[in-house]
């Protein structure tokens, strides 16, 4: 088309069809970017409440759970704790039981109370020296080996130390096994 | 000692009695309907036809419904709600979709009420779940939240099933089917959270037992794990995590597929009954569904609204006869997470669901607890795509029937199972009473005593005494000899530790004696 040539109504009507698409284009453009923008900076943090406990990394802390002459040579106990996460204010929500083995004059094991199957808390059966799960039925030695029932691997153990005389585990998340059967 | 049943308060079966009744209403309505003798089908033509004269479109209003309706048009739109049109013939069949509404609504009202009661916060909860017990008043309403879900969830199932036998899902339904579906998973989801929200020694174990299922999933696991306790372990915060979800998320989820699945009711209309032969052909269903309406249809309002609110109000008074008179189920021991003595179980819905928990082979179980629910979603996400047209009668349908019966008649299988808990360790057996063992031997008694301490008794019966989960052994002298049993105790099995090593030689023979000498009387 030359310059100065005037256009046919035909062509004019395409003309300002696409002037109006552009026009239209922006306009939309402008309410998702306007808007989109608005909703990013509104929602991070609201997803990030969503999400963060699912991305806060994995606690541990030493506890302490008692003198070392608390403890029998052989026997197994329970012992309290308080979670890793416990906050100021906390009541008993954030606590924890575990089971401790004393193993030797200075060595002890501590279990992690939770069943593999489910997480169900265990229970230690002295005269028998078996752990039993009060929800399936899952039954472990008293090493902690999974012998019979649903739990496809031994009661996950908190790492222990002495200070002093002062016997001390290591609080951490309860286990979550996974699809492999393997827990983190 | 004989096996010992918590006293259960109530029976959630109770909340079936009105759908037995309703149930023997449509077979005695429709026997009756069919005999041409009672009923001349011509004159129930005619008498629907002469029923319905044409709706005014422009119904008078006063001068105060003219201002409200030039300003915002609401009550026009009434009047088009009111003047929908529903098959003559949905009839007390299709209830249970809008008794599932109210029940929900019955949820949503008592629930706003008890959130101005109830503190969610770890460390007050109980106390405050405690103080909401001790008022008569209060204590009713926990009372109609916990009936008034137990409705939910059984009428959701119902309203399920009812729309698959008469496979209402079919063209050009499919996004109702589907928003319902949705609307099951978020209604159990709710149902969980809100046990756990029963802050008690119950609602703390359920919310580890639901992380450590959702840790198998593949590669979310952990994080979906977590996200549910509000942390890595249960804490200070994991209740008032809890209750957002139960109050705040999930419920604005709801409230929206509720209504999308509402107006697509509208939208579409409500099913026809199935007829034999008569097949949904997308090409010419709409049409043939709009001449039905001119032909055999009914007001929406009142004529097939009726039967909503009715049998509604009467789920929603036995809610509350049941609230008032038994009370919200108990608030037991309080949330310490360092007293092993717990019995988790979750509520009667979701029983089944624990029993197969323990009961599916214990090699396939981390695979299952992600593949199964997975399973159940693809299955039901399927159904309307699987086959959107053609025969709708459950009588030329009989997969559909099988199916809905094999389910049924599992789930109810599976609750009476996980009432009786078999697996579950008898923790509280007592020794065996000298008249049991019933025997001068002091081996034989010797070996009763450890029948009880290695824990035998937790899983095996003696006369009445011990636990389910393992072969009743009162007379399995009959049945073994001292060679097999011997080879059983030393090996164990899938669900029995092998005591190779963990007894004596001594111990033992005792065990063995003792064994034998339960013979048949």
């Amino acid at each position: 088309m030359q310059a100065g040539e005037r256009l046919t109504p035909e062509q004019e009507r395409k003309q300002a069809i696409r002037r109006d698409t552009r026009e239209k284009r922006r306009q939309v453009l402008l309410i998702f970017g306007a808007g989109g923008a608005a909703a990013v900076a509104a929602g991070v943090p609201v997803v990030g409440a969503l999400v963060a406990p699912a991305l806060t990394p994995r606690r541990t802390a030493w506890r302490p759970v008692g003198q070392v002459s608390d403890f029998q040579v052989g026997q197994t106990a329970e012992v309290k704790f308080e979670v890793a996460e416990r906050r100021e204010g906390d009541g008993v929500s954030s606590t924890a039981g575990a089971w401790l083995r004393r193993t030797g004059e200075r060595s002890f094991v501590c279990f992690q109370m939770n069943c593999t199957h489910l997480g169900c808390p265990v229970r230690w059966v002295a005269s028998s020296g078996l752990f039993l799960c009060p929800c399936h039925g899952g039954v472990y030695d008293g090493t902690g080996r999974n012998v019979a029932g649903p739990p496809r691997i031994p009661l996950r153990r908190h790492a222990v130390r002495l200070v002093g005389d002062t016997v001390e585990i290591q609080a951490q998340p309860i286990p979550l096994p996974a699809l492999t059967g393997e827990t983190k | 000692m004989t096996p010992e049943r918590k006293p259960r308060r109530f029976s959630p079966w109770v909340l079936f009695a009105p759908l037995l009744v309703l149930i023997s209403g449509l077979l005695w309505g429709k026997r009756r309907r069919d005999d041409p003798a009672s009923l001349p089908s011509q004159q129930v033509q005619v008498a629907h036809v002469a029923d319905v004269p044409p709706a005014p479109l422009q119904p008078k209003r006063g001068p105060v419904g003219r201002w409200i309706e030039d300003r915002t048009g609401l009550l026009g739109l009434l009047d088009q709600a009111k003047q929908h049109r529903a098959p003559a013939k949905s009839r007390w069949a299709y209830v249970f979709g809008s008794a599932t509404l109210f029940a929900f609504i019955l949820l949503v009202v008592t629930g706003v009420a008890l959130a101005l009661l109830y503190q969610p916060d770890s460390t007050t909860a109980y106390g405050s779940l405690q103080a909401i017990d001790a008022h008569p008043l209060w204590r009713s309403l926990r009372g109609l939240h916990y009936f008034g879900a137990s409705l939910m969830v059984v009428m959701v199932g119902v309203h399920m099933i009812r729309v698959y036998l008469f496979a209402s899902y079919k063209y050009p339904r499919e996004v109702s089917w589907l928003t319902g579906v949705a609307l099951l998973f978020l209604t159990l989801a709710m149902a969980f959270t809100g046990q756990v929200l029963r802050w008690d020694q119950n609602g703390l174990w359920s919310v580890v037992v639901g992380a450590e299922q959702a840790a198998r999933a593949p590669f979310i696991g952990h994080n979906l794990a977590r996200f549910l306790l509000g942390g890595d372990t249960v804490n200070g915060g994991t209740v008032s995590h809890i209750f957002a979800l139960h109050t705040l998320w999930f419920p604005a989820l709801m409230f929206g597929l509720i209504g999308l699945h509402l107006f697509l009711a509208f939208k579409n209309g409500v099913s026809e009954p199935p007829e034999r032969g008569k097949l949904v052909n997308p090409a010419t269903y709409k049409a043939e569904y709009e001449q039905l309406l001119k032909t055999d249809g009914v007001l929406f309002w009142p004529t097939a609204a009726w039967r909503d609110v009715l049998f509604s109000s009467v789920l929603i008074l036995l809610v509350a006869g049941l609230a008032y008179w038994l009370g919200p189920p108990a608030v037991t021991t309080p949330p310490n997470p360092t007293i092993v003595k717990a019995d988790p179980r979750p509520d009667w819905y979701l029983t089944w669901y624990f029993s197969v928990l323990a009961l599916w082979p214990y090699g396939i179980t981390n695979a299952m607890l992600i593949a199964a629910p997975l399973m159940a979603v693809v299955a039901l996400v399927a159904v309307p795509f699987i086959r959107n047209r053609g025969e709708r009668h459950p009588a030329r349908r009989p997969w559909a029937v099988g199916i809905v019966l094999a389910v049924v008649c599992t789930v109810a299988a599976l609750t009476v199972v996980g009432n009786r808990e078999p697996w579950l360790p008898r923790f509280e057996a007592q020794a065996l009473p000298a008249s049991v063992v019933a025997s001068g031997d002091s081996s034989v008694r010797l070996g009763a005593a450890l029948f009880h301490d290695q824990s035998c008794e937790a899983c095996h019966m003696v006369s009445g005494y011990g636990g389910l989960r393992g072969p009743d052994l009162s007379s399995v002298g009959s049945r073994l000899s001292r060679g097999e049993l011997a080879w059983r105790i030393q090996n164990g099995a899938q669900s029995m530790p092998p005591y190779a090593g963990r007894l004596t030689t001594g111990q033992l023979d005792h065990l063995l004696d003792f064994l034998q000498s339960r013979q048949k009387q």
